[in-house]
């Protein structure tokens, strides 16, 4: 019951900045549609909706988004100088990682962190052993615990305190 | 609309340009898929960002504006799914990675 209410929630907010300027008839509308598809696929939104109501990952998700963004103009700036070098200076291959996040969110956030940061791609991810297969264009070490600190976890850290 | 608001918007439009081309640039010389969905994925996400944003300076908070922010949104949500999702589907139908590549975990794994 709580999931579809959040969901009712975040779906009417999607639908008014879409038909921005507020209006009467479109409020209408919307929460008509919103309450709908809330009544439908509310239970399948989240397991876990109380966590919505903690202030505190609120906090570390405003933390988040800038540093995620200054990776991602990193990631940038990185792919487009090996994109630009004459010689190509890459040197890919596919690593192991580990991870001890559990829930799906939080695996997906940090699947979405690690592909747009500097130089690594998520191939697939096994839940039950928490493991990521990455795609590295430029593989500095092939062991797993190294890398799982180089690429994971930056963003482990804040993630776990998000959506843990 | 004064002029710094327009110099602002029309700045992060071209750099916004300017990255999308780096992506294609990676996209044709980059040897294998997965080196090329690199490219793309990274430089393609956040010139069409950059290019949004600065449709969003340009416009203001109206019904533009708006939109280009929550389209934002959007692509940074979905374009890395798109890409995990090509990479898997590609190694899962075998395409091999460039013959010079260091390693494949994923394979000596057996998937």
């Amino acid at each position: 019951m709580k999931s579809k209410l959040v969901l009712f929630i975040i779906g009417f907010i999607v639908w008014s900045l879409l038909t921005w300027p507020l209006d009467f008839q479109h409020l209408i509308a919307g929460l008509m549609v919103a309450a709908f598809v809330a009544f439908i696929t509310g239970d399948l939104f989240s397991r876990r909706p109380h966590h919505f109501g903690h202030i505190t990952r609120y906090i570390w998700f405003c933390y988040y988004v800038p540093m995620f963004l200054w990776e991602c103009l990193k990631a940038n700036i990185d792919v487009a100088l090996r994109v630009l070098n004459p010689k190509l200076p890459i040197n890919p291959g596919i690593v192991k990682v580990k991870t001890t996040l559990k829930s799906d969110t939080g695996l997906t956030f940090l699947a979405n962190s690690i592909t747009l940061t500097p130089g690594t791609l998520c191939v697939d991810i096994d839940t039950e052993k928490g493991i990521l297969y990455i795609h590295w264009i430029d593989v500095k070490t092939q062991d797993t615990d190294k890398a799982t600190e180089l690429i994971v976890s930056p963003f482990e850290k804040i993630l776990k305190k998000i959506f843990e | 609309m004064n002029n710094l608001q327009h110099a602002a918007g029309i700045i992060f439009i071209v750099i916004g340009l300017g990255f999308d081309i780096f992506g294609c640039i990676g996209l044709i010389r980059l040897p294998d898929v997965y080196n090329r969905l690199q490219a793309t994925t990274k430089c393609v996400t956040l010139g069409t960002c950059s290019i949004l944003l600065g449709t969003f300076i340009l416009k203001g908070l109206g019904t533009t504006g708006i939109k280009a922010i929550l389209v934002a949104i959007f692509l940074l949500l979905t374009s890395p799914v798109a890409a995990h999702a090509l990479a898997r589907g590609a190694h899962k139908s075998g395409v091999k990675l460039w013959p010079k590549s260091v390693m494949d975990k994923y394979e000596q794994d057996g998937n």
